[in-house]
């Protein structure tokens, strides 16, 4: 509390049935979250999903319509923000203007009254290499000095729990990446807890023990990076996190591990334990860098699935790898990642080819096949902005 | 290293008719502004100046003088007339404060609270603003009648000792700062509207992140970044309520004992015709005020601000 203490150690973090709404909209639906302390703990979801609002929660700058909040044990519920064990790197970094970088650093120990606050905060500048520029003010920082600054000023007062609201969102990507190395290389020094907004599925991977993908105010899944990306359980993680191939049929039959699958007329299997139903019309996919390319109908082979023939619809170099669209009567468009290694197979545009994967790197999800997103996501910044438009026009059109 | 070093000279070389050309064009351009402020500012200044200087004609008519250099006007217009300019001082003091402390919650309201009510805004901006649209002097005559002897206010405020039987409200020095505050609150309030208009509440929520309370947050935050909008609301406000000859004189809210400096300005010249010395004393009521505000503004550590 504002005690003037520093928090010993991070404090682990539990959302109960959490709901809030705003006039006209929900923004959580039903939340329960636990997050045990001195984790680094990503939230990843689209924009308007819900995660700033819960970190919002979190802080104390929201109300929950219902539901409570417990850090440490202690329900915080109606404590108000400035008496929670809980500091915030703004998305805007919120620097005050008014005030050098050292009074920014400062501040929330000056208010404790922790004893030597200005040499606590010239620690804590030292720790994002910043103390050379300890008089200026934030105006005369770069974006990538600001957010190391607002980080500092959240870090000195030792919280408890750190939230950090998709703090790296506006640095170009060579600044974020060193960014995100630091983080990582602060949270595991000063063994917090961190509670991490973001949209960026690559930040939230590399940097997070945990992720908890959100969408439409509710979480999808939640593990560890790998799990969620290796065993996406809903079609929005699937397509979130990473892009993923997915194929709507019936199963046809149970057998031994497997679940056979028929699509359009091919029989796919996925290994019953990562498949979420094993009935009725199913939803499967596989990641595209686990597809190989043939250019010649590939030999049956047991533990194999194979599609094709389709034809190479675009071919795009990307340096490591590159992207195949194969576009297979029935079925449509699959996406193939191909590592460049010498070897490989080369296809060209307008080419016939096959691919194939090995059974247990697909996957079933829970999701009605009727209700799947068409490939490519829909969630992702180029087909937000075309719906957009759409829909702008469609309401031009009316009126 | 070495090309940024000769760029500057080379870029200058080149650069002469240009830049002469430039500031033939600046001269252009401003050549209006200059005609007008030397026409209406400079002549009228140096016009102050002389009169404040001049002697009477000798065996002349009232109101007749000439050029000279008499510097004794100064000291005469201090000797008679120093109890006026305190009272101006004080009173407008006094009254820049009050309105600083009705306006600031005002502003606050508009500018901050009824942001998410564009509706509640535009009005109680249209309410600050609405009493323009009716005449200084017609509006501080209606406070002479409302605070006049016998009303139902005067009576009521009798009846519970606030004020003795015998008393009165109008002629005393509550009622001229009472005018003063009530005709200059716009000037305050809409500075300071302005300042908090753009106020970023995203600071106040990182105030109370780190540990401030709301009081708190006000005075390390709220307060230091709206004080461009303070400063020159009580610029606005103090300026003019130091000159201010309306509120205090004996027709509206003033009597004998209330007369401002602005008073026996209006006096001198207009009543006795005693130019030299109203002279003299818009002379030295304008240089006090400049000390004042310099000395307020490098206080205040808004030097941008002008």
């Amino acid at each position: 509390m504002a005690s003037g203490a520093f928090a010993e150690a991070g404090a682990d973090l539990e959302l109960v049935a959490i709901h809030k709404r705003f006039p006209g909209f929900t923004a959580i639906e039903s939340l329960d979250l636990e997050i045990p302390a001195g984790s680094f703990f990503a939230l990843l979801g689209p924009s308007g999903c819900g995660k700033t609002t819960t970190l919002r929660l979190v802080a104390g700058l929201e109300q929950p319509t219902s539901g409570r909040i417990l850090i440490g044990g202690k329900d915080v519920t109606d404590v108000k923000p400035y008496k929670r064990p809980v500091n915030t790197v703004f998305q805007s970094y919120a620097l005050f203007p008014h005030m050098t970088v050292i009074e920014n650093v400062a501040f929330g120990l000056r208010r404790r009254g922790v004893p030597e606050a200005v040499a606590k905060a010239h620690e804590a500048l030292e720790l994002v290499e910043l103390d050379h520029l300890a008089e200026r003010k934030p105006q005369q920082l770069s974006g990538g000095q600001q957010q190391r600054v607002a980080l500092a000023r959240a870090v000195v007062n030792r919280p408890a729990l750190l939230l950090l609201d998709e703090p790296l969102g506006a640095l170009d990507l060579k600044l974020r990446r060193q960014m995100q190395l630091e983080l990582k290389k602060i949270q595991h020094d000063v063994g917090l807890t961190f509670l991490h907004v973001t949209h960026d599925q690559e930040e939230a991977m590399t940097m997070a023990d945990t992720v908890a993908v959100m969408n439409h105010g509710a979480i999808e899944q939640m593990g560890a990076p790998e799990e969620l990306y290796e065993l996406p359980r809903t079609a929005f993680v699937a397509n979130f996190l990473g892009q993923s191939n997915l194929f709507a049929g019936e199963v046809v039959s149970t057998t031994g591990d497997v679940v056979v699958v028929d699509v359009a007329g091919v029989r796919i299997a996925v290994p019953k334990e990562r498949a979420q139903r094993h009935a009725g019309a199913v939803a499967i996919g596989v990641r595209p860098e686990k597809l190989r390319l043939h250019a010649s109908a590939p030999a049956a082979e047991a533990g194999v699935n194979a599609l094709g023939p389709g034809r190479v619809a675009d071919v795009s170099f990307s340096g490591v790898s590159t992207q195949y669209h194969i576009d297979i009567p029935g079925i449509g468009r699959v996406v193939v990642f191909a590592q460049n290694t010498a070897s490989g197979p080369v296809a060209n545009e307008g080419d016939e080819a096959w691919v194939s994967w090995r059974v247990e790197h697909g996957f079933g999800l829970v999701d009605e096949p009727s209700t799947l997103p068409r490939f490519p996501s829909d969630t992702d910044t180029a087909s937000l902005a075309a719906q957009t438009k759409e829909e702008l026009l469609a309401e031009l059109g009316e009126t | 290293m070495a090309f940024a070093a000769f760029g500057p000279a080379a870029l200058a070389e080149r650069a002469t008719p240009a830049t002469l050309r430039k500031s033939w064009v600046a001269v252009a351009l401003l050549a209006p502004g200059l005609a007008y402020l030397a026409l209406f500012f400079v002549t009228p200044l140096v016009s102050l100046l002389v009169t404040s200087l001049n002697q009477p004609v000798l065996y002349g008519d009232v109101g007749q003088y000439e050029p000279a250099l008499r510097v004794e006007n100064y000291w005469t217009a201090i000797e008679h007339y120093w109890p006026h300019f305190l009272r101006a001082f004080v009173y407008a003091l006094i009254a820049t404060i009050v309105a600083l402390a009705i306006s600031y919650p005002v502003a606050y309201f508009i500018g901050v609270t009824a942001r998410r009510w564009p509706f509640v805004q535009a009005l109680a901006l249209t309410l600050v603003i609405a009493p323009f649209f009716i005449s200084f002097l017609l509006r501080t005559l209606a406070w002479k009648q409302i605070l006049a002897d016998d009303t139902p206010l005067v009576q009521f405020l009798k009846s519970i000792a606030l004020i003795p039987p015998d008393g009165h409200v109008v002629g005393t020095d509550f009622s001229v700062v009472f005018g003063l505050v009530y005709n200059f609150i716009p000037f305050m309030t809409l500075p300071i509207y302005a300042s908090l208009e753009r106020l970023d509440t995203r600071y106040l929520e990182a105030g109370s992140d780190l540990y401030a309370r709301p009081a708190t947050v006000f005075w390390k935050v709220t307060l230091p970044l709206s004080l461009p909008g303070v400063v020159s609301g009580t610029l606005l406000t103090f300026i003019p309520a130091a000159g201010d000859f309306i509120n205090a004189s004996d027709t509206f809210l003033g009597s004998s004992r209330t007369q401002m400096v602005g008073n026996v300005i209006e006096a001198n010249f207009l009543v006795l015709m005693n130019y030299p010395i109203a002279a003299a004393l818009s002379v030295l009521l304008m240089g006090v005020i400049l000390v004042l505000v310099g000395v307020y503004i490098r206080r205040s550590g808004t030097e941008d601000l002008v």
